[in-house]
């Protein structure tokens, strides 16, 4: 029997409605892509107060290992991540990137060390695939267990920390990429100083029952306003982070996705751990000698926005394209349009221009370091 | 007279001319718009080519155009601040100004009334 394909709901999908939310299908999701602000407020909301943002689409696991040693289960991971695994301090979360054999990104991740067990938090379109992929390769040492019982909040911005403080004074000890159990109204949580915005923030992940509660609580902060997927992606856009599926996939590796600074020097050529994880001969021969294309920013000249999927060439008229947008918006803190595209190497370096056709016209753009704004972790 | 099109444009017609914009329905759909693009003076459009262009922070949305005719005049104002639009959709945001090729195809659009039962 074949069930007529129906949206997912999250735990706060009834929340985000009564808030006023425009639900649209997101990875099989029913999301808001915002609220009655709309995007641009929200998004510069977000830059001067703070962002609640339902993020519980994304899928969280928990690798436990089989031996009751974690470093066991750091040692089984690593044999999927290029990351120093081994090297993270209980309490601390690094970015990771599953690979393929042909050097590809499978996906990226946010691994946690909880002391006895790694967290996992990944990405809501490929979680299945992520599942299973460590079920089949990491299954005899580790138990892996799908967190699908609990909610994942974001709160982002400057006013994040004082509005979670009330709550919960320690969370303002707290530094970028640490993880703790923290007590919100009464429930366990575990919260990392985190988040997809260049803002600072937490991202607080919170049993399914208690995450309307968490998040009306929050929101009764009048700095906090709720902010919809619309503004997620152009945060983080402004702030230089990649989207999977966009900005790196299958196709990407690492030294082309410009994400070289996720593979620690133990992994690397030389390292304690050097390899040992899928197309490690590809992605670390890349390190050592470049890769062929890269993703890079774009600064744009006009105040016409060059979209996902836009063509870039080398000149103003005539010639193959050598590259694609591809994500790209108006940035509205930058208040000018952003991008982030593929361009071979040799035209990857900052303030070298290149030509977005739109709409038949070639507009100037330039290569652009990145992010596009300041990011503004609390890292000491 | 004003018209209105399935695709969320008003038409204020006077003399041949018609004044074109988007619907304050169609104006809160898209949010907040950053950027629009318009047609050149002198461009004849047939009815539903793409005539302007508008984009808010996530997207662009085609404006067409509503009746075949030439494009007379733009809102030259549109270009510093689309947010015009927003503020004053069914007013100083409009569009463009078309000489219509025929006059009489107005008779076949919504009126106001219409256009608002289809809205909802």
């Amino acid at each position: 029997m074949t069930l007529p394909f129906q949206l997912r709901q999250t735990p706060l999908t009834a929340f985000n409605v009564s808030r006023g939310g425009r639900m649209v299908p997101f990875a099989g999701y029913e999301m808001p892509v915002q609220f009655a602000d709309g995007v641009l407020k929200e998004h510069l909301h977000c830059r001067v107060a703070a962002g609640l943002f339902d993020v519980s689409h994304m899928g969280q696991v928990i690798l436990r290992p089989r031996t009751g040693r974690s470093e066991d289960a750091a040692l089984a991971l690593e044999r999927l991540v290029p990351v120093d695994v081994l090297g993270l301090k209980p309490g601390r979360q690094r970015y990771g990137l599953f690979t393929a054999d042909d050097g590809g990104i499978l996906d990226d991740l946010m691994i946690a060390n909880r002391g006895d067990h790694l967290f996992l938090v990944v990405n809501a379109a490929c979680k299945a695939q992520d599942v299973a992929h460590l079920r089949a390769h990491l299954g005899k040492d580790c138990e892996i267990e799908e967190l699908t019982d609990r909610a994942l909040i974001a709160l982002q911005g400057p006013d994040a920390e004082a509005a979670l403080a009330a709550l919960a004074p320690e969370v303002a000890e707290m530094h970028f990429m640490e993880v703790a159990d923290i007590n919100l109204l009464g429930t366990p949580c575990i919260v990392a100083r985190a988040g997809y915005t260049g803002e600072d923030g937490y991202e607080i992940s919170v049993p399914a029952d208690r995450a309307a509660a968490l998040a009306e609580a929050l929101l009764s902060d009048s700095r906090v306003r709720p902010v919809g997927l619309g503004a997620r992606d152009s945060l983080r856009l402004e702030s230089g982070l990649c989207l999977y599926g966009h900005d790196i996939d299958a196709t990407t590796t690492p030294a082309q996705g410009a994400l070289e600074w996720a593979i620690q020097k133990v992994r690397r050529r030389g390292g304690a751990r050097a390899g040992g994880f899928p197309g490690a001969e590809i992605i670390l021969e890349e390190l050592a000698t470049g890769a062929s294309r890269r993703r890079v920013g774009l600064r744009i000249e006009g105040r016409a926005p060059i979209r996902e999927g836009t063509e870039l060439f080398a000149a103003e008229v005539g010639g193959e394209p050598v590259g694609q947008v591809t994500s790209g918006g108006f940035g509205p803190s930058v208040n000018a349009p952003v991008a982030l595209a593929h361009v071979p190497t040799e035209l990857s370096s900052t303030d070298t221009p290149l030509f977005a056709e739109v709409r038949g016209k070639r507009l100037r753009v330039f290569v652009s370091p990145l992010p596009f704004i300041k990011q503004r972790y609390k890292r000491y | 007279m004003l018209k209105f099109t399935e695709d969320h444009e008003w038409l204020s017609i006077k003399g041949g001319i018609a004044t074109v914009g988007i619907t304050r329905y169609a104006s809160e759909l898209l949010g907040d718009l950053v950027f629009v693009d318009l047609p050149a003076v002198g461009t004849v459009l047939e009815k539903g080519e793409t005539a302007a262009t508008v984009e808010s922070v996530k997207a662009a949305s085609d404006v067409y155009c509503p009746l075949a005719g030439e494009i007379i005049a733009v809102n030259e104002f549109l270009h510093s601040d689309p947010a015009m639009i927003n503020r004053s959709p069914e007013g100083e945001g409009w569009f463009f100004r078309l000489r219509l090729a025929n006059v009489d195809d107005a008779t076949a659009l919504m009126d106001e009334a219409a256009y608002l039962a289809l809205v909802g």
